[in-house]
């Protein structure tokens, strides 16, 4: 397999293929991604309304996936703490009866796949998508899975990843495979 | 050549029994878990399909013993029980993988909690059962929202096929909680009586609890009590919406189009289709379209959710062990609660008991984020 382009995400950096892209000088991954945002032009209001893992997802993916054809390319993605960063949020809306405000914009993003979404809404990604949640990034796990999508034809591309994030604590490595 | 993946072994937890062979005659007899639970506190009760909870204890009292179990959750013993008939069947090796199928965990541990305990990580969760029962691999969590349970077991075969593995326990589990509940809720996603799916007067989910698990391998011995060949599968995203689903149902179109096609079946062959049926508006109309596309509008087809509700990460395994169940037994199980077709296509929605021949099991799954997916197992 080989592996066409990587994005990192971590420390309030971009990274892509080995490049600083961007950099920022903010202490919150809010503002972070805020100004990334601005950075890398993306002109896409829906951002605004995700989770914290879904723009860490998502600009990440944006790094890699351009405005290039992605009909075929499938997403596979891990991370350690699933959706905890918006479940805790979530989770504070309901603990007190006098206090009970369930709102379902929140609770829509208590799922970790959901950043897979955002990603095939943004590039018309009607392919193969999967989610795992692991102890520790595990490199060879998710290229295994994804050279077996590969290999039996449902994709001719994957985009892997490790999409971590618990409050300020956050990392993103994703990369492009094909076979 | 592709290796062929076989399950040969099934367990599950269920309000309507601790074991397959209860569930299936509460299931014959026509008998449902949904009823109305007061979940939280100073809000109004709502229908769910809820294990009973002193039950639960006795029943995990009954199989281990205080000094195996320092402080298990009420989900972890769903999970454990229904673990333990298929670890002592199968001998578990350094090539035998641990797969966990869940969206919330132990959510409920969250309540109140200023800082996260560890048991809310879902590793933590598997790492947990896998340890309990000495697993060597490390414990792998699918985590796709209502898909999760379908896609564990396509991940199981994919990774066994791929050589990684040589045989998978697959486990899925999911409880109620005020969490979910009140989630459904804001969404007004949650019916008013006992779930209607396809039904003309359906308005809604009713959540459930469930723990399921199923043994997975490339090599059966000879003395299995039976096998179902797992033959194709796919999970296609809808690229719609993230908590709609498609209109057109293009994603679990194209994730049945791609099992069938990897299975080498055709629409014409399949005989049974355990379908997702919320019996939420869209999604119900959502999937009368796809299997019009798929030209799988006369093929039999029910949804489980009217006798166990929607059991979240657990409905998928779940429902693929009944449809195996019902397999077994030559008998298609009614789609309970359906009285008159409130979709706008064709489906052949099982009305009563009957006999049927079922060797190809179509098994479909859709949830948030607009995830879908298929398998198709057959009857060997």
């Amino acid at each position: 397999m080989k592996k066409i382009n990587t994005c990192t995400i971590e420390y309030s950096k971009i990274t892509v293929d080995g490049n600083l892209v961007f950099e920022s000088q903010s202490e919150t991954f809010q503002e972070f991604a805020k100004e990334a945002y601005k950075s890398l032009d993306l002109s896409y209001p829906k951002f605004h309304k995700m989770d914290h893992l879904s723009k860490l997802a998502f600009l990440s993916a944006e790094t890699i996936l351009k405005d290039e054809d992605h009909s075929r390319t499938a997403i596979v993605f891990a991370n350690r703490s699933s959706s905890l960063d918006t479940d805790f949020k979530y989770q504070e809306s309901i603990n007190s009866q006098d206090n009970f405000y369930p709102s379902p914009a929140v609770f829509v993003y208590t799922l970790p796949n959901i950043c897979v979404g955002e990603i095939s809404i943004k590039h018309k990604m009607q392919t193969e998508n999967a989610f795992f949640v692991l102890d520790e990034f595990d490199e060879n796990f998710l290229n295994n899975y994804a050279e077996q999508i590969l290999q039996s034809g449902k994709a001719d591309k994957v985009l892997c990843g490790w999409v971590e994030l618990y409050q300020e604590n956050y990392k993103a490595f994703v990369y492009l495979l094909t076979l | 050549m592709r290796k062929e993946i076989y399950i040969t072994d099934y367990s599950c937890v269920t309000p309507l029994g601790f074991n397959v062979d209860t569930n299936w005659k509460a299931l014959l007899e026509g008998q449902s878990g949904v009823d109305l639970h007061k979940i939280i506190d100073n809000q109004d009760a709502l229908y769910a399909s809820m294990i009973d909870s002193e039950k639960l204890n006795e029943e995990f009292n009954r199989f281990f013993t205080q000094k195996d179990i320092p402080n298990f959750t009420r989900l972890e013993k769903m999970l454990l029980l229904s673990i333990k008939p298929l670890v002592e069947q199968h001998t578990i090796s350094e090539d035998t993988a641990f797969i966990l199928s869940t969206t919330k965990g132990n959510i409920s541990l969250l309540k109140n909690q200023s800082e996260l305990p560890e048991a809310v990580y879902l590793s933590k969760l598997a790492g947990k059962i896998a340890d309990f029962f000495g697993f060597k691999t490390k414990p792998i969590v699918v985590s796709n929202a209502c898909v999760s349970g379908v896609m564990a077991i396509a991940v199981a075969k994919n990774m066994i096929q791929a050589g990684k593995y040589k045989d998978a326990f697959v486990i899925a589990g999911d409880e109620l909680s005020e969490f979910v509940i009140s989630g459904f809720n804001s969404f007004q996603a949650i019916g008013s009586g006992p779930c209607k799916p396809y039904d003309k007067n359906r308005d809604g989910i009713n959540i459930g609890e469930a723990a399921a698990a199923v043994y997975i391998t490339s090599n059966p011995s000879q003395n299995e009590k039976f096998r179902f060949n797992v033959l194709g599968d796919s999970a296609i995203n809808d690229a719609n919406h993230i908590s709609g689903p498609s209109r057109t149902g293009d994603g679990l179109y194209a994730s049945i189009r791609n099992a069938m096609a990897e299975a080498n079946v055709s629409s014409e062959q399949i005989d049974f289709i355990s379908a997702h049926g919320t019996a939420t508006l869209y999604n119900d109309e959502m999937e009368a379209i796809a299997f019009n596309r798929m030209e799988l509008q006369n093929i039999p087809l029910n949804s489980m959710k009217g006798y166990y509700g929607h059991c979240l990460g657990a409905s998928g395994l779940l429902e693929s062990i009944i449809s195996m169940e019902s397999a077994l037994h030559s008998t298609l199980l009614p789609s309970k609660n359906f009285e008159e077709t409130g979709v706008t296509q064709p489906l052949n929605i099982i009305r009563e008991n009957q006999s049927a021949e079922i060797k190809y099991i179509l098994k479909t799954a859709s949830g948030f984020g607009g995830c879908n997916a298929a398998v198709v197992l057959e009857k060997c």
